[in-house]
Formats: structure tokens, C-alpha cells, sequence
């Protein structure tokens, strides 16, 4: 059973030409934004020679970076009044990463991440409990829009407050979670200690996993805490949200809607296509966007296509679990964080040394992230009071930038490895 | 007016043998001790017999320190000595916002060290009431 029969089984054959019409219409409309009409002028590209889908190898990749030079609309390509809607990730000097969306882009999100969970056996009979942010963060609003879409009963309860998750999933009988994986296992515990309820006998048959990296054996794990079955979910904001690749029933890769992306898997040192099955870095192109196509764009998350069919009879392509990331990125309580974003904020405070040091630990199944940080002994002034101050003042300014609440540590000067050579900054403990 | 000097230090084994080995080598003596703790870390209160020197050899060794100043009272060492000095202070309206004491003279006198806002203005009023403070040439002659 499929959500859109004609899209989900359709042959190679007649994909690749669906790609490769809207790969034009995508290149057609992202040269009308002031970003990509400079990079093409720029590299020379001539998008009325792009004849086959081969030919996506001409175009220049984008990049992160680049999404933070055309801070705030330089990668919009429509008016100002056709965009209905804004997402945003936080982003090392304070600007965020903006994605803007037209009404048809919230609708093609939509029709996207529905289909993915109806392909995971979610029904329009379904509660739908969306324990993920709301707000700037996409995870949140594009399961919701998407589960509204199939028919569930959607109860947007969001992220925290464990005893009022509990009481929804009790008193409207949700069937589906939406959940991260360090809180499906934090909340699963919660519930059988705090609570002497065991989680297996609540109502919630499926888990929609996503916005964090995680093992095999922590789905294993989630699913035998709650007694359910648990699928992965994958997506960036970058790329409309989560929706980007779903797992189907059979829990064996996640089909990418290659319908609305063109996924390309290269080797990051060379930028050069891998074998298939191979595992790159994943590239992806949007083919059905109005306000904000990226072109090629460097995910910077490791995975490799799973070569063959699947059982399920879709012949879109699945993807792998995300094995790592090209670049220094953390994913903390399910946000993105970069190092140098903690480094910016840390060497803006008089008070802190030059060293400083970032531990992530994983405690009761949450995310706990210390920021080591070195006292300047000039700025000392003797006092617990001035200190704790000074703890309050760096925690507060870390927390806008990067979302995540730190704890701060303050060390001697000289007990944390000095900056220069490779220091060990970060030190991730969690097991993931 | 006496100085105290402040040492930063991390809350692990072996800070205070640091602290005071440094202290040592420069033949300097302490009066007396207090750690307020913070958790993660702690703050080392010391009264040294040469509290500028003090500060300075832990400087440079690379500890955060630094010289705060203290009022130092005397106080009768026996049942309510200490009483009578703290409903003077209750009275005047003082606020202590750290302290520790010492005795220097066994069942006859203490030494009371607290911190406040204005030392020099609080030592006036101390004094108005006829109780010693202890300069700090005298405090380090003990």
C-alpha cells in the first residue's frame, strides 16, 4: 500500500526524466535570487546546458557558508509576498541560517513527510503525540503539517514536562511518538521509575526517531523500553526539515523522495561520485521548490545508498543511517552546534583565559554539555559571588547562541591543553 | 586594616598542597584558613603573616589571587565572647558576609575575621563601640 502509487514505484527510467524536467524548473528559479545569480555568472554556468542528469556535476556545490553570506535573503528567489514562512538554525556568529518556504513548499513538505509516514504504517486512525520543538527549529511544525496531512489526530505537546507527555499519551491513547532517541529512552525511564508505569503497556505502537545521530542498538533499545516499532527519520532544515528520507515498515534504510531531491553520494576530499554503496558525503539538490532551491548543497553527513530493492516494492533509493559528519558539528539535545560558535562567545569574556574546553556527556539519557573555561588570573577578584555572576553571564550568552544550556566549569589557568597544536577542545563521551 | 589573600582554586585533591607549598618556600606563615566552596571549585581564604608576598609568589605561579580587605576584631576567648561582637554588628546594622576566627591566646583572646562591604566605615564603628581592631602590622606579629 502506498500514499502516491505513481511516485513511489515509478521506474528509474521515468524518475531520472522527472528529475531531470524539474531540475531545470529548480535552476530556472534559483538563478531569479541574487545568490545564485552571482555564483552561475561567477563559475560560468549555463543552465540551458544542463541536458541530462549527469550534467548536475557542472554546477557548483553550496555550502553552509554560503547560506550565512546571503544572510538574510540571498538565496530567495521569489518576492518578499509569496513567502509565508521562515525556519532557522542558530549559526556561529550569531546569525542564524534562514530557510524561507511559499505556501506550495509547506505544502510540498507536507505531502512529503506524509507519504514517508504512511510508508512507515502510520494511518489517518492514528494519534499522532509530535514531542519535538516548535518554533524556529523545523522538526516540530514538519511532522505536524505532514501527520495533518494523512488524517491523524495531531497533539502538539512539544519538547519536556515528562508527567504531561505521559497524561496526553494516557488520556487521548497516542499511538505514534515523535520523539529524539536520548528522549524516547530519558522518558521510558522516567515512566517505569518515577511513575511505576511500564512504558510497553501504554498506547504508543511506533516511533518516528529523528534530529539526532544514534545507533542501532539505541533503536533496539527504544524498542524494547516502550515495545514498539521505531523508524528512522531523516532531514535538515537546510533541505524544508525532516522528511528528506523516511524508513518504511521493513526498517531497512530510509527511501529518499527522490522526487523532491536529487541525492548525490561523493567523496568529500575528491567531490567525485563514490561506487554505489559506497559510503560519502551526501549532496543534495532540490527539484520541487519555489522560495529558496539550493543547488547541490554539502549536507556534510556521511551515508552510503543501500544498493537493491526493498521489499516494501518502492524503487526510491534508501539511504543509510548517517554514520558520522565531515566537518566539527555537534548535535546536542537534537541542535546543531558548532565549536567555534562556543569559541566566540567564550573569547568575548574578559574574565575567561585562552583555553577553554567542550565535554558532552550523555546523563540519564539527556545531553549535558560542559563548558570547560580557564580563569584570567588578572580579572580575579577573590569573590564566589563575582564568580557565579560571571558563570550566570557566560551561560546566558552561550544559551542565545547556540540554543543549548551549558554548564560552565571554571579551571586554573594551565589545567586545560594549551591552543596551540592540535588541542583536544571537545571531548564527546556520550555512546552513541 | 588587614588584608586576606584569595586563591582560586579547582575542587580536586592536591589544591591545597599546591597552595601551601608555594607558600612555604617563601618561609611565609599562615594565620589562619577558610575554603568558601563553589562546587566545581572553591576559594582558598588565607591570613598570612606577609599577605602582599603571599599574593604575589601565587601569582606568579600561575593561581588566581588575590589581596581583599578584612576587618579583624578581638574577641574575650571564653562562653559569649563571640555573641557580644555579633549583637554589636546585629545592631549597627552590618552585614557579615564571610568570617573565621583563631585563638591567640588560649581562654584569654580570638581573633575574628569577617568580610563586609566598607571595611573602613564599619572599622569606625567598631571602634566607636570600644572593641580593638586589630591592625594588620599587629595581626601579623602573632
Amino acid at each position: 500500500m502506498y500514499w502516491k502509487d505513481e511516485i513511489e514505484t515509478i521506474s528509474r527510467s521515468d524518475l531520472e526524466k522527472l528529475q531531470l524536467e524539474r531540475l531545470k524548473t529548480s535552476l530556472e528559479t534559483a538563478v531569479r535570487s541574487s545568490f545564485y545569480s552571482q555564483r552561475f555568472a561567477e563559475t560560468h554556468v549555463d543552465i540551458s546546458k544542463i541536458k541530462t542528469l549527469d550534467h548536475i556535476r557542472d554546477l557548483p556545490f553550496t555550502t553552509k557558508h554560503d547560506l550565512r553570506l546571503s544572510y538574510p535573503d540571498g538565496m530567495m528567489s521569489v518576492p518578499r509576498e509569496k513567502v509565508v514562512r521562515l525556519h532557522a538554525s542558530s549559526g556561529t556568529t550569531g546569525k542564524s541560517t534562514v530557510i524561507f518556504y511559499t505556501k506550495n513548499d509547506i505544502e510540498a513538505w507536507a505531502d512529503v513527510v506524509c507519504r514517508g509516514m504512511f510508508s512507515a504504517g502510520m494511518r489517518s486512525s492514528d494519534i499522532f503525540q509530535n514531542m519535538m520543538g516548535y518554533g524556529l527549529f523545523t522538526g516540530g511544525l514538519g511532522l505536524h503539517y505532514g501527520a495533518e496531512r494523512l488524517g491523524c489526530l495531531v497533539i502538539p505537546s512539544a519538547t519536556g514536562n515528562s508527567p504531561k507527555q505521559i497524561e496526553l499519551m494516557q488520556d487521548f491513547g497516542s499511538t505514534i511518538m515523535h520523539i529524539t532517541p536520548s528522549y524516547a529512552l530519558h522518558l521510558g525511564e522516567t515512566v517505569q521509575k518515577e511513575m511505576g508505569i511500564d512504558p510497553r503497556d501504554l498506547s504508543v505502537k511506533k516511533a518516528i526517531l529523528g534530529a539526532e545521530p544514534y545507533s542501532e542498538g539505541t533503536r533496539d533499545k527504544i524498542e524494547q523500553l516502550w515495545g514498539v516499532d521505531a523508524y528512522n527519520n531523516y532531514g535538515l532544515s537546510e533541505m524544508n526539515g525532516p522528511g528528506v528520507a523516511l524508513e518504511c515498515i521493513y526498517k531497512n534504510g530510509m527511501h529518499c523522495a527522490e522526487d523532491y531531491y536529487i541525492a548525490e553520494i561523493i567523496d568529500p576530499e575528491t567531490c567525485e561520485p563514490v561506487q554505489e554503496g559506497e559510503i560519502g558525503e551526501l549532496v543534495l539538490t532540490h527539484i520541487n521548490r519555489e522560495a529558496m532551491p539550493m543547488i547541490r548543497y554539502r549536507t556534510r553527513d556521511l551515508t552510503r545508498f543501500i544498493p537493491g530493492p526493498c521489499e516494501c516494492g518502492r524503487t526510491l533509493r534508501r539511504l543509510d543511517r548517517m554514520t558520522g559528519r565531515t566537518d566539527d558539528m555537534l548535535i546536542i539535545s537534537g541542535v546543531n552546534v558548532f565549536p567555534s560558535q562556543i569559541e566566540g562567545v567564550l573569547m568575548g569574556v574578559p574574565e575567561v583565559g585562552n583555553n577553554y574546553q567542550i565535554v558532552i556527556d550523555r546523563e540519564s539519557n539527556l545531553d549535558r554539555l560542559h563548558v570547560r573555561v580557564e580563569l584570567y588570573a588578572k580579572m580575579f577578584t577573590g569573590e564566589v559571588k563575582e564568580l557565579e555572576k560571571l558563570k550566570a553571564h557566560i551561560t546566558n550568552k552561550l544559551k542565545s547562541v547556540i540554543v543549548v544550556t551549558p554548564r560552565i566549569e571554571f579551571c586554573e589557568p594551565g589545567a586545560l591543553p594549551a591552543s596551540v597544536g592540535k588541542a583536544i577542545r571537545v571531548i564527546d563521551n556520550r555512546k552513541i | 586594616m588587614a588584608y586576606q589573600v584569595s586563591v582560586f582554586a579547582e575542587n580536586k585533591p592536591g589544591k591545597i598542597e599546591r597552595v601551601t607549598t608555594i607558600l612555604a618556600a617563601k618561609a611565609i606563615n599562615i594565620l589562619a584558613i577558610t575554603i568558601s566552596d563553589a562546587g566545581d571549585y572553591g576559594i582558598i581564604k588565607l591570613l598570612l603573616n606577609n599577605p602582599e608576598e603571599g599574593a604575589d609568589a601565587l601569582k606568579n605561579a600561575g593561581l588566581p589571587a588575590s589581596l581583599k580587605e578584612v576587618v579583624a576584631v578581638k574577641v574575650p576567648d571564653k562562653p559569649g565572647g563571640l555573641a557580644g561582637i555579633a549583637q554589636m554588628l546585629h545592631l549597627k546594622g552590618i552585614n557579615v558576609e564571610d568570617a573565621y576566627g583563631f585563638i591567640t591566646d588560649k581562654g584569654h583572646e580570638a581573633i575574628f575575621v569577617f568580610q563586609v562591604q566598607n571595611v573602613s566605615h564599619v572599622e569606625s564603628i567598631i571602634r566607636s563601640e570600644g572593641i580593638t581592631v586589630v591592625s594588620d602590622r599587629e595581626l601579623y606579629m602573632i
